[in-house]
């Protein structure tokens, strides 16, 4: 019995532990003097494997989704005679809520997964002691740029998810099921607030990125230097970043739309 | 030389991610009544203004001219008081004028239809501030279900 509870208090102490470590490294990596002309050619390389290399999986992901909201609107709304009301269901649920939540759990899996495994296979390898044998701070040359890569490219790449989502809805709702063309756009423009539901979306999805880049970063970083450790702090920051966006997702949600 | 093709990537990339914010705003979201142009604010006093919102529309005609931007219960009576932002670019109604609180389709949102009065010499136009003081309510369904009930019992 006592033994339960002494485990119990030591996966709470570790909990703790493991959250300071996350915010000290964090801290460390963003807090310092900014070296713009060093800096700058890092993150171009991480934006470009972070951000444009996920271009492709999102893209693809927005347009199907855009597409199955549309055909199972329609379906749903043409019993109340109220097709026309498609567009703004396409596109508030693609703004509010779809186009932040997946392009985070896709981000989690396409680019967290990555940077986990990237960073613990550096650790394993002792890179990041290497480079601070060189004198060259590990947080600032390998964590920071690729914090801000992902900071910067998820708010874009949801944009671009719900932008592509729109245009699939608009494909499979006005070319295929024959909605009337300018209903769509016009009942979509009457419903689509710029700031409470386009602005919220982006304030969203860079709450998301924070999150998810910050958990794949710590998880790589802390993770134990074996190649079971590694494949464990992959798997934990997708298990972890997908479940902290749901839930921070419900969250926002209440505190913007509530 | 890869980092050139890589900042082209990731170049093409932002302008991609600023299209999309682009198309987003011009296409998909309302922009022909936005709240940056010049405005002007009238009141009006109803006994029951039902289920209006703050940011409902004013319409005239079916087009909005502004939109509810204060909802308030106002003196000794505490009956609402709703006040109106209109565009600058409709700034010539008459003191004559009339709002209605009325719904659009049978079970859509609610809204503010404002009729422009008559224009003679003696009647003066609406400024900033000022009250209207022709207003009808909004139907509410349970008092017109009641009406419908007291005037059956009756026949």
């Amino acid at each position: 019995m006592l033994d339960r509870i002494a485990g119990l208090g030591k996966a709470v102490l570790d909990s703790i532990a493991g959250a300071g470590q996350a915010m000290v490294m964090l801290l460390r990596a963003l807090i310092g003097k900014p070296q713009l002309r060093k800096s700058w050619p890092l993150l171009m390389q991480q934006m470009y494997s972070v951000g444009v290399l996920s271009l492709i999986i999102i893209v693809v992901s927005g347009l199907f989704i855009g597409m199955v909201l549309g055909l199972q609107g329609y379906t749903i709304l043409v019993d109340f005679g109220a097709e026309q009301s498609l567009g703004p269901m396409v596109a508030l649920s693609l703004l509010r809520e779809l186009g932040p939540v997946v392009t985070a759990l896709l981000f989690a899996g396409r680019a967290g997964s990555a940077l986990t495994a990237e960073i613990g296979l550096m650790k394993a390898t002792e890179q990041l002691s290497s480079l601070e044998m060189m004198a060259v701070d590990p947080l600032r040359r390998v964590i920071s740029p690729r914090f801000w890569a992902g900071f910067y490219s998820m708010p874009l790449l949801a944009l671009i998810f719900s932008a592509v989502g729109i245009y699939g809805g608009y494909l499979v709702g006005v070319r295929w099921l024959g909605v009337d063309d300018g209903a769509f756009w016009s009942v979509m423009q009457a419903n689509v607030e710029w700031g409470q539901d386009i602005l919220n979306g982006i304030i969203k999805s860079l709450v998301f990125a924070f999150v998810v880049t910050w958990i794949a970063l710590h998880k790589g970083y802390h993770c134990v230097p074996t190649s079971v450790g590694i494949s464990r702090a992959t798997t934990s920051t997708v298990v972890t970043a997908s479940l902290a966006v749901l839930g921070l997702d419900f969250v926002l949600t209440a505190l913007m739309f509530g | 030389m890869e980092s050139r093709n890589t900042q082209l990537a990731v170049g093409f990339f932002v302008i991609i991610g600023v299209l999309a914010l682009l198309f987003l705003g011009l296409r998909a979201a309302n922009t022909n009544f936005s709240s940056n142009g010049e405005t002007y604010k009238l009141y009006a006093k109803f006994d029951n203004i039902g289920g209006l919102k703050e940011r409902s529309p004013v319409k005239v005609g079916g087009v909005v001219v502004g939109r509810v931007s204060k909802i308030t219960l106002d003196g000794d009576y505490y009956e609402p008081l709703v006040e109106m932002t209109i565009s600058k670019d409709y700034d010539e109604f008459s003191d004559t004028s009339s709002v209605s609180i009325l719904t659009s389709g049978l079970l859509g949102e609610q809204y503010i239809g404002l009729s422009p009065g008559f224009i003679d010499d003696t009647v003066e136009m609406l400024d900033d501030g000022d009250y209207i003081h022709d207003t009808k309510s909004a139907l509410v369904l349970e008092d017109l279900i009641g009406q419908f009930l007291f005037s059956q019992g009756n026949d």
